[in-house]
C-alpha cells in the first residue's frame, strides 16, 4: 500500500504515496457525508495516542478518524517534564509498547523524536508534530484541500506566510508541495525565515502583497504573541502592517486567491476575521478533510496487512 | 586488552621506529632496560631477554592527549581517571591533560594535589588542566600560581567559553607570569542559544535551533587579539570551522605564542551526518560543513594546527538516549582517534604519517611544556605501537571508556594500535 512502515515527515517521502493518501481521502470524505460515519477498517487494532504536548485540534482529529474506522483508541498525555525527571523516553515507548499496540500517534516538542520511537518500539509510528521539525499529516491534508478545491497540485503556485522558521507546519508543506510539483515562496519577516530555507527549493520574498500577486493559495500560519516584543518582532502592530492577510490587502489586488489557515488562528494578527470567515477561506474544508486525511493515513498504514490476510 | 610488568629488558623487534623529532622512519630494534630506553637500532640483548615481534608495525612516541574529560571527581560513572587511562592505553596515549570541568571542578591547589595524587596511582600519566575562574563562573581567577606549584600545567574553563572580554584580558596578562597556555573554549553563547548543531541546509531541514560558525570564530578572534595585546600564550581548543583556521593561521604568522588543536571528529565528520538526529554526533562547538572539513584538514597540512586532541567527553547511556535537544554535548575519542585520523589525513588526504606522530606525540608535549624527545637513552619507555595499515571497523568491543557515546561505532577506520609502553608496563591489544 504505503512503501515506508511510518509516517515521519514528508521529507523524501514518495509523491505516488502521498497522491494514494490524497485520493484515499477523498473516499472517506464521503463517508463522512453518511448519515452513519462509521466503517470497520480497523477494528481489532490498537492505537495509542501519544501527546507530549498540548493540542487540541490535531488530537481529536487523529481520534475522530480513528474512531471512524473503527480502531481502539487509547489517550496518553505526558508533561515532557516528567520525562525530565525521571523515566527516559526509551522506557514510555517500551512500556507502552508492552501493552501490545498497532501504532502510536506521536506528538512531541523535539525534533527527530517519532524517528527516536521507531528505534525503540516495532510499532507503526505516525508523526503528529515533532517539535519545529514536521507535521506531515497537517501537510497532506493542506495538499488535499487544494486539491479538492483546485483539482491538480502540480504547477500550483503556493505563499506560506508567517514564522516559518518555527513552523513544522511549514517545513512539511515544502517538502510535501515540492515532491507535488507545486510552487513555494516563503513571506516573513526575515528573523522569522530560516537562514538556508531558499536550500529547500523554495523562493523567499519579504513583499507580501507581490506574494499575495503571484499565489494561487496563501496558508497563513499562527504569529505566537510570546514571540512579540523578543528580539525577533517589534509588535503586533508592526506584523500586521506588514504581513497581515486583510481586506484592505486583498482588495487591492484584483484576484481570488485561496485562503488556508492550519490553526488556531489569532484573528486581527496573521488574519482578518472578514479574510478568515469570506467565502475564499478554505479553513473549515482543512479541519474536515483533516479527518478525512488522516483516516486516509491510518487505513493505508494499518489496514493493508490485514486486507492482504482476509484475501 | 591485557597489561603486563616489562620485563628487565625487553627487545621490540623488528618494527619500522618512527622518530618523529629527526624526522627519520627506519627498520631497527629497540631496547629497553628497566623500564628505560637503552639503544635503539641495532641493540645486544641478553638471552633471557623478552622479545616482542614488531614486524610490519610501526614503533613511535607514545601519543599524548591534551584534552579530555574524565569526570573525576563527581561523574564517575561516566568515567573515572582509571577507566579513563585504560581508554587511553587502547587508543596508543601515555599521557593525558584532563579538562577541570569536574564536579567540584578543578579550580583550587587542593583539587589539583587531588588529581596529581589520584592520577600516579593510574597506568598512564595525568596532568590537570586548572580552571581560569573559580567554579568556572567567569567572575573570579583562581589561584593559579598555587595550582601550578601542585602540578597544574595548563588553564581553562573548558565546557564553557570566557564571556566576559575583560575577565578574559586578565586571564591572560595574569598567566604571562608563568608563561602556561590559557585554553579559551570559544563560543559565544550570546549568538548561540539553544543552538544544538551548526547552522546550515541539515538544521533547517531538521528543525533543530543551529549555530552559525561564527559563533565559534568571532571569540577565536577576539582571544586572538587579546593574546597580541598581552603577549601571553594562547591554545585554540577543537577548532571547527573555515574562519577560525584562517585567524589563527593569519595570527601565527606574527605570533608564536599561539598554538591550536583539531579535533579527529571535526575531521571525520560532517553536518550531513547528523540527518539521522545521532546524538552521539552532538558536540560543542558542532560538527560543520565540508568546506568547514577541508578547511581544517588544510590547516593539519599547512601546520595552522599543532596538535590532535580527542575532547574525549564519556556521557552516560540513559543521557545520549534521550531526545536531541536533551542529550549533553561531547563524545568519546581516545580508542578510535588514531584510525580515524590515519584515515582521514594519512590515508585519504596524503599527509607524511611522520607529520601525523608529531601532531600525536610530540607538539602536545611541546604545548605543555613536557619532555619531547623521548627515544633519548635514560628516558623512562614511553612507546606506541602500531599496523598503519590495517583496516578495520570500530565496535562497541574496542570501547575501554565506561561510557558509550562515540559515533564511530560501526566506521572504518585504517590503522590500529597493537599496544602501548608506559610507566614500566606493556598494554597489548589482540
Amino acid at each position: 500500500m504505503l512503501q515506508q512502515k511510518h509516517l515521519l515527515g514528508l521529507e523524501g517521502y514518495p509523491a505516488e504515496d502521498i497522491q494514494t493518501i490524497i485520493d484515499t481521502a477523498f473516499t472517506f470524505r464521503e463517508v463522512l457525508d453518511r448519515p452513519i460515519k462509521k466503517v470497520p477498517s480497523l477494528q481489532g487494532k490498537t492505537i495509542v495516542n501519544l501527546f507530549f504536548e498540548n493540542s487540541t485540534r490535531t488530537r481529536i482529529s487523529f481520534e475522530l478518524a480513528q474512531k471512524r474506522l473503527s480502531a481502539d483508541t487509547v489517550n496518553f498525555s505526558a508533561s515532557t517534564s516528567s520525562l525530565k525527571k525521571g523515566e527516559t523516553f526509551k522506557d514510555t515507548a517500551q512500556n507502552i509498547e508492552a501493552m501490545k499496540i498497532d501504532a502510536v500517534v506521536m506528538r512531541h516538542p523535539t525534533p527527530g523524536a517519532p524517528l527516536h520511537l521507531t528505534q525503540h518500539i516495532n510499532s507503526i509510528v505516525i508523526n503528529a508534530g515533532d517539535g519545529t521539525h514536521e507535521h506531515p499529516t497537517q501537510a497532506i491534508l493542506d495538499m488535499t484541500s487544494l486539491h479538492e478545491k483546485f483539482g491538480y497540485l502540480k504547477g500550483l503556485k503556493v505563499g506560506i506566510i508567517g514564522d516559518i522558521s518555527h513552523s513544522r507546519v511549514a517545513l512539511s508543506n515544502i517538502h510535501g508541495l515540492k515532491t507535488m510539483g507545486a510552487e513555494v515562496t516563503l513571506c516573513g519577516p526575515s528573523t522569522l525565515i530560516p537562514p538556508f530555507a531558499e536550500d529547500l527549493g523554495v523562493s523567499v520574498n519579504y513583499n507580501v502583497d507581490e506574494v499575495i500577486e503571484w499565489a494561487d493559495a496563501l496558508n497563513v500560519l499562527r504569529i505566537q504573541r510570546e514571540r512579540m516584543g523578543g528580539g525577533l518582532l517589534p509588535s503586533v502592530r508592526e506584523y500586521r502592517n506588514l504581513f497581515g492577510i486583510t481586506t484592505e490587502r486583498l482588495s487591492m489586488h484584483k484576484k481570488e486567491i485561496v485562503i488556508m489557515h492550519p490553526g488556531p488562528m489569532n484573528r486581527g494578527v496573521e488574519i482578518d476575521s472578514l479574510v478568515a470567515d469570506s467565502d475564499q477561506a478554505i479553513i473549515l474544508d482543512q479541519v474536515l478533510n483533516g479527518v478525512a486525511s488522516r483516516m486516509a493515513i491510518l487505513y493505508l498504514l494499518l489496514g493493508g496487512k490485514q486486507e492482504q490476510e482476509n484475501s | 586488552m591485557k597489561t603486563t610488568k616489562l620485563k628487565k629488558q625487553v627487545v621490540l623487534k623488528g618494527g619500522t621506529i618512527l622518530d618523529p623529532i629527526n624526522e627519520t622512519l627506519k627498520k631497527g630494534d629497540v631496547l629497553i632496560e628497566n623500564g628505560r630506553m637503552k639503544s635503539i637500532g641495532k641493540v645486544t640483548p641478553s638471552k633471557s631477554a623478552d622479545v616482542i615481534d614488531c614486524s610490519g608495525l610501526i614503533v613511535t612516541h607514545g601519543f599524548c592527549d591534551i584534552h579530555v574529560h574524565f569526570r573525576e571527581p563527581g561523574r564517575e560513572d561516566k568515567e573515572t581517571l582509571d577507566s579513563g587511562s585504560m581508554a587511553a592505553l587502547a587508543g596508543g596515549f601515555t599521557r593525558v591533560c584532563v579538562m577541570p570541568n569536574t564536579d567540584p571542578p578543578l579550580d583550587s591547589p587542593e583539587s589539583i594535589r587531588y588529581t596529581i595524587d589520584r592520577g600516579e596511582e593510574c597506568p598512564i600519566h595525568i596532568h590537570p588542566i586548572g580552571a581560569i575562574t573559580k567554579s568556572q563562573d567567569g567572575k573570579e581567577l583562581t589561584e593559579m600560581g598555587a595550582m601550578l606549584s601542585e602540578g597544574a600545567v595548563a588553564f581553562s574553563d573548558d565546557g564553557l567559553p570566557v564571556t566576559d572580554t575583560g575577565m578574559m584580558r586578565n586571564a591572560l596578562e595574569y598567566a604571562t607570569m608563568f608563561d602556561v597556555p590559557i585554553i579559551n573554549h570559544a563560543e559565544d553563547l550570546c549568538l548561540k542559544k539553544d543552538g544544538v548543531m551548526h547552522e546550515g541546509k541539515i538544521s533547517t531541514q531538521l528543525g533543530l535551533p543551529a549555530s552559525p560558525g561564527i559563533t565559534e570564530s568571532n571569540m577565536v578572534h577576539r582571544d586572538l587579539e587579546l593574546t597580541e595585546l598581552t603577549g601571553a600564550r594562547l591554545h585554540v581548543p577543537h577548532v571547527s570551522s573555515a574562519k577560525s583556521t584562517d585567524y589563527i593561521r593569519q595570527m601565527k604568522k606574527s605570533n608564536n605564542k599561539i598554538t591550536a588543536e583539531v579535533t579527529p571528529h571535526h575531521l571525520f565528520f560532517t553536518d550531513d551526518d547528523l540527518i539521522t538526529y545521532n546524538t552521539d554526533l552532538k558536540v560543542a562547538p558542532p560538527i560543520r560543513t565540508q568546506a568547514d572539513q577541508k578547511a581544517l584538514i588544510k590547516g593539519v597540512k599547512d601546520g595552522t594546527f599543532d596538535c590532535i586532541a580527542t575532547d574525549h567527553a564519556p556521557h552516560t547511556i540513559e543521557e545520549k538516549e534521550g531526545t536531541f535537544d536533551l542529550a549533553p554535548f561531547g563524545m568519546i575519542g581516545l580508542e578510535s582517534c588514531f584510525g580515524a585520523v590515519n584515515r582521514a589525513l594519512v590515508k585519504e588526504n596524503k599527509l607524511n604519517i611522520i607529520r601525523l606522530i608529531q601532531m600525536l606525540a610530540v607538539n602536545p608535549r611541546r604545548i605543555m611544556g613536557f619532555e619531547t624527545d623521548l627515544f633519548t637513552n635514560g628516558n623512562p619507555a614511553e612507546l606506541t605501537i602500531f599496523d598503519p595499515n590495517k583496516k578495520w571497523t570500530f565496535k562497541k568491543s574496542d570501547i575501554y571508556s565506561r561510557s558509550h557515546n562515540s559515533p564511530f561505532i560501526g566506521e572504518a577506520l585504517i590503522g590500529r594500535i597493537r599496544a602501548t609502553i608506559v610507566k614500566g608496563h606493556i598494554t597489548a591489544l589482540v
